[in-house]
């Protein structure tokens, strides 16, 4: 039946019979790689040696100068538009994993943004301008991020983008934002060694959370012992350089480091390990649901915190509630902020949230700082006067706000945050006890420039 | 690697080993016996999770001890029954098209997935393990825990329990006859259309039984599913089709190959090389560690 | 029909898939027609299009290129891979790897040194120069799928036993990737890419080239394809889908015949990924595992598998309508998308064009037309 077909066209069938006879895919291939490579060097101007050189010297200087000699786009946003009298709306991008396995974390960072948008609103909006949400879905997908970023930005015109959870969409968005020149507000402690124009984080660095927690566990806690476990990717790692680093400027190394993919389940191989080595102290930078399987596992072995005490960087409030507080009790924590934290602003934000959401009934540190982000960003529009990147950024040293887990500052020149640090311990409750706080906001230090072990780090670890 | 960590890495595998046969004795009924390639079995875990947290809530904090065992077979009821929907509305329509029944359940799959987010919310949920599993045996070096001990009973119960219904009970042997010869079962009487909603609805329920074990050992997400689903599939492939002692020998399989690579090296690569392994191991044996012999071609 | 599942292992019921092939003949105007519409379609979309939407598009035309090679192997010869994220994947990363050290200016890139690796490996080191990297793209995928097809195809691994393995595949790769951060990036995969052969690859006017070259490319490979299908290999490989004992006792050597399809589809993955990476400028082991592989047989079968056009429109229309639906319904999307690839398989099993192709066979349509058909 197949082979009893009415001919087709003439035409055709030559150039069938032309491409089969001749390998057809053979030199499809060729004449494709050929075209490619005839296409981009025909509009190759000047010899390459003169571009490498070129290259060279735009790589050696930071990103910011790529960024500034880069005019060639035209879709860059010009968000002092919005400056205009007759502007009664600004729109601002949400850029957020609600689908995927990274939905579990952000979604309420998601909610926590909107709500402060929403009470922004209310009181009257940024400069008398009401702001526009535009929510778009990272899908855990890195290249989502990217594709969403360069929506928001250039068909959606948004004055400011707050979003991103993981180190990964942060630095895959980046360069999508010093192209376009747009404004991201990062909400979530990171590994530091990062600086840009063209975002500003209100999430802790390394000085404001793991510093500070290696240095309590030593000085204040007596640990000598630790054993580093982490999610085997960029923030963990970077993270326990960093702790090595600042255990040997104490002469001490530790007993163990294990890493393990993400999303990794069965903990019985490596606890044994642990057991074996007999730590003071666990420094536990897992991520996410690997946390529940490792801290279940230790349970079950009969390792509980009295003996083995962790102190992790990445578990809070809805973590406690996903792994159970049974499990959890009398672990440590670090963070800028807890549920518990007292002040009236945390009282107030808390009952907002809990009554605007009654499906996620608490709060944590990414949710405050992507809350007061908004703030900020709010305060820092109004002191510039306008809603312009440039401006923005160039009024935004000094500027403060009250937030719910304490004061916070805008550091111009890292456009870091000053942040409180604090150490909780679980209770059965499901709610952190703080034990430990800095007393005052520490001035963040990104490339630990201020501390003598860290030296040489920076060019080891910087991006 | 001295005698402790010998006993140990032994007890890890049998663990890991009990947690893969919970997770694919049901695809060795959907997939290993019926030929239907269900992409939403992993979503089936998921539901039987989610069903051991609704228990939970049902029964409060003072119940929490009972709230598990009654979430089995809850948990069991709950997922045969979405098998039996997803049976009667999709899988019936596309039998003798194995491919594209793996692109309608995959559909499924990520419907199933953003409904547990819009009813349970996307954080994850943790069950309190009854206070009975809490707890530990010791000889020696080696420590056992309670809850995956559990397990391993619970897993050799689903395979008991499987065994004697598959092939005592008359429904067990009706299911047989209709997988070995369908034309032939239908002359004899057997109801056919019947005897497929009833296996695809058993197979789906253990994958509940599987979820709501697995809560003991993990918390709950709408992604659940997504985690498991390969490696089960990749059991039954490994143990070889159409029995459940092929089931049985691919979970031991893996579970050995995985822990011991696991020890030597690391995680990450642990898993690689326990695939590499399985693949290699395919190569030579495509049928899987227990084939039925036949000599015909197709 | 039901008879065919207890049939013995690796049975896949492939004739269900077969109709389109007539059905087409009998109107040769119109697959011609919808090529002129197509390449109409990918002239006039820079004029009318966004800086942002028209790079959208050329990324969606590199998806194109994998579902021809994909309906290559699944269409016409009846082995469905869902491991094809492997190749797209690696593709992505041979050209990934020059980007970066271009970038680097040949120095050891970053996310090496937070891994704790000293030196550069020695197998990074030849990625340095373009004319092997660009090359490698495509041959190494080819490479790997020639392999590993043959070792199947040879111990007669077919149906849904391949598809699974090929779906590990898949997951071994992407833990292995993700597990060697030293050497590929692990999750965070590669990115900051500066240059190629020169040329600033964030520039709108590299972006417009890139998208030109990719069109040129798509429609080279579709008529590739076409020819491949039409030509004598071409019916021996339905031959082979239809009834691969048959053909071997005719005298074929289905082993073949299925490795090379097999490896022409990796390579043409490997080409899709080698011009993706450059207009994404990143590239993470999320595009070579399960989830990708798996969108990657649905861009297929939703445009209509055996038919080439199906497949290269498929990835066009799935992923502009993903993307439309997530930006329109950030927190629904994924009901909608689950829900219409159910109602694909069920309602419209042989894709968008499969059912525009079946018009012909409807009574009306057979009225109209009876004058110019005859029947095969």
């Amino acid at each position: 039946m197949y082979l009893n077909q009415k001919t087709p066209l003439l035409t055709e069938r030559k150039l069938v019979e032309f491409l089969a006879n001749r390998r057809s895919i053979g030199t499809m291939l060729a004449l494709s790689c050929s075209v490619f490579a005839v296409g981009l060097s025909g509009c190759g101007n000047g010899g390459s040696d003169a571009n490498t050189a070129a290259n060279t010297a735009t790589n050696a200087a930071a990103n910011t100068a790529t960024t500034s000699t880069d005019t060639s786009s035209g879709d860059k946003l010009d968000a002092s538009v919005y400056d205009k009298a007759d502007v009664k709306e600004v729109p601002v991008g949400i850029l957020h994993s609600l689908t995927g396995t990274m939905a579990i974390s952000e979604t309420s960072v998601k909610d926590a943004e909107m709500m402060a948008i929403t009470e922004i609103n209310a009181k009257g909006g940024v400069m008398g301008k009401q702001i526009k949400p535009i929510t778009e879905d990272g899908a855990s997908d890195w290249d989502t991020f990217k594709t969403k970023a360069e929506k928001l930005i250039t068909q959606d015109k948004a004055a400011a983008v707050f979003g991103c959870w993981t180190s990964v969409s942060r630095k895959t968005v980046l360069p999508v934002f010093e192209k376009y020149q747009g404004l991201l507000w990062y909400p979530v402690q990171y590994e530091g060694m990062e600086t840009s124009p063209n975002i500003f984080y209100t999430g802790a660095t390394t000085n404001q959370q793991i510093t500070p927690a290696v240095e309590w566990l030593m000085k204040s806690m007596n640990k000598k012992k630790f054993f580093l476990i982490g999610s085997d990717y960029v923030f963990p790692r970077t993270a326990n350089a960093e702790i090595k680093a600042q255990l040997k400027g104490a002469g001490l190394d530790p007993v163990g480091e294990e890493y393990t993919p993400l999303g990794h389940r069965d903990y019985a191989t490596i606890v044994d390990k642990i057991k074996a080595a007999k730590p003071d102290i666990i420094f536990n930078s897992l991520n996410g649901d690997s946390n529940v399987e490792f801290f279940k596992q230790m349970k079950a072995v009969g390792m509980t915190a009295k003996d083995f005490p962790t102190m992790s960087v990445s578990i809070a409030e809805p973590e406690i509630a996903a792994i159970g507080p049974d499990v959890l009790a009398g672990h440590y924590a670090v963070w800028n902020y807890f549920q518990t934290t007292s002040t009236p602003q945390n009282k107030k934000f808390v009952a907002d949230f809990i009554k605007a959401n009654p499906k996620t009934p608490y709060t944590d540190d990414p949710m405050e700082a992507a809350y007061f982000g908004v703030y900020l960003w709010k305060a820092a529009v109004e002191k510039a006067k306008s809603f312009d990147v440039a401006k923005v950024r160039a009024a935004s040293n000094g500027v403060s706000y009250m937030a719910p887990g304490g004061m916070v500052k805008i550091d111009g020149p890292t456009q870091h945050v000053y942040k409180t640090v604090r150490i909780g311990v679980v209770e059965p409750s499901g709610q952190f006890k703080e034990v430990w706080n800095s007393g005052q906001p520490v001035k963040p230090d990104p490339y630990l420039d201020g501390y003598a072990w860290a030296k040489g780090l920076k060019d080891k670890l910087k991006t | 690697m001295n005698s402790a960590a010998l006993l140990s890495n032994l007890f890890n595998s049998l663990s890991l080993a009990s947690i893969l046969l919970l997770i694919a004795l049901g695809l060795a009924i959907t997939f290993g016996l019926m030929r239907v390639i269900n992409m939403a079995h992993g979503e089936f875990i998921m539901a039987g999770a989610y069903s051991a947290y609704v228990m939970q809530n049902l029964f409060g904090a003072r119940g929490a001890n009972w709230a598990f065992l009654a979430a089995i077979p809850f948990a069991f009821v709950v997922t045969a029954a979405m098998g039996w929907v997803l049976e009667a509305t999709v899988i019936r329509r596309l039998y003798g098209r194995p491919l594209d029944t793996l692109l309608a359940t995959w559909g499924i799959s990520l419907m199933l997935q953003q409904g547990a987010r819009s009813i349970f919310g996307p954080q994850g949920k943790s069950i309190q393990a009854p206070a009975w599993l809490d707890g530990t045996i010791t000889l020696g070096a080696l420590v056992m825990p309670y809850n995956r001990l559990f397990i391993m009973a619970l897993s050799i119960a689903c395979l008991v329990g499987m065994w004697a219904f598959l092939y005592r009970s008359n429904a067990g042997r009706r299911i047989q006859a209709t997988m070995q010869n369908r034309e032939m079962a239908s002359c004899l009487g057997i109801s056919t259309r019947r005897v497929d909603a009833l296996a695809f609805s058993v197979g789906s329920g253990l994958a509940g039984v599987a979820g709501c074990a697995l809560t003991l050992l993990s918390s709950i997400d709408s992604n659940v599913g997504t985690k498991y689903i390969v490696d089960s599939f990749m059991v039954v492939v490994l143990g070889g089709v159409g029995q459940l002692a092929g089931a049985f020998a691919g979970a031991i399989g893996m579970g050995f190959l995985n822990t011991g690579w696991e020890y030597e090296t690391t995680a990450s690569l642990g898993k690689v090389l326990t695939f590499a392994c399985i693949i290699v191991f395919l190569q030579w044996r495509p049928a899987g560690i227990i084939s039925s012999r036949s000599r015909a071609l197709d | 029909m039901a008879a065919e599942q207890s049939s013995s292992v690796g049975q896949v019921a492939a004739p269900a898939l077969l109709a389109p092939q007539p059905a087409l003949r009998r109107i040769p105007w119109l697959r011609w027609a919808a090529t002129l519409l197509l390449i109409a379609a990918l002239l006039i979309a820079p004029m009318v299009l966004s800086e942002f939407r028209l790079g959208l598009l050329a990324r969606f035309l590199t998806y194109a290129i994998v579902a021809l090679g994909l309906d290559l192997i699944w269409g016409y010869t009846g082995i469905l891979s869902l491991g094809h994220g492997v190749f797209f994947g690696l593709g992505a990363y041979c050209t990934a790897m020059y980007l970066k050290l271009e970038a680097t200016a040949g120095k050891m890139p970053d996310f090496m040194a937070w891994s704790g690796v000293d030196d550069m490996p020695f197998w990074w080191k030849p990625f340095r120069y373009a004319w092997f990297a660009i090359p490698a793209s495509i041959l190494i995928p080819m490479l790997l799928g020639a392999i590993l097809g043959y070792a199947a195809f040879r111990n007669r691994i077919k149906g849904v036993f391949f598809s699974i393995l090929s779906q590990a595949l898949a997951l071994v790769m992407v833990t292995l990737f993700i597990g060697q951060q030293g050497y590929t990036g692990g999750t965070n995969g590669m990115t900051n890419f500066k240059t190629f052969l020169g040329q600033d690859l964030n520039s709108d006017h590299v972006g417009h080239l890139l998208y030109w070259v990719t069109a040129v490319i798509l429609i080279g490979v579709y008529f590739g394809c076409r020819g491949l299908v039409n030509s004598k290999v071409g019916k021996i490989l339905v031959a082979i889908r239809d009834g691969e004992n048959r053909a071997r006792f005719i005298g074929y050597d289905p082993v073949a015949y299925q490795t090379f399809v097999y490896a022409l589809s990796a390579g043409l993955a490997g080409l899709a990924g080698m011009l993706f990476v450059m207009q994404e400028g990143l590239i993470t082991p999320t595009k070579m595992d399960i989830l990708m592989s798996i969108k990657m047989v649905l861009w297929v079968a939703i445009g209509g598998r055996a038919t080439l056009f199906g497949a290269m429109l498929g990835a066009i229309v799935v992923n502009s309508g993903e993307n439309l639906l997530s930006e329109k319904y950030p927190e629904t999307w994924s009901y909608m998308l689950g829900a219409s690839f159910l109602a694909v398989v069920l309602f419209l099993p042989q894709g968008i064009v499969g059912w525009v192709m079946g018009i012909p066979r409807s009574p009306l349509w057979k009225k109209f037309a009876k004058s110019s058909e005859a029947t095969p």
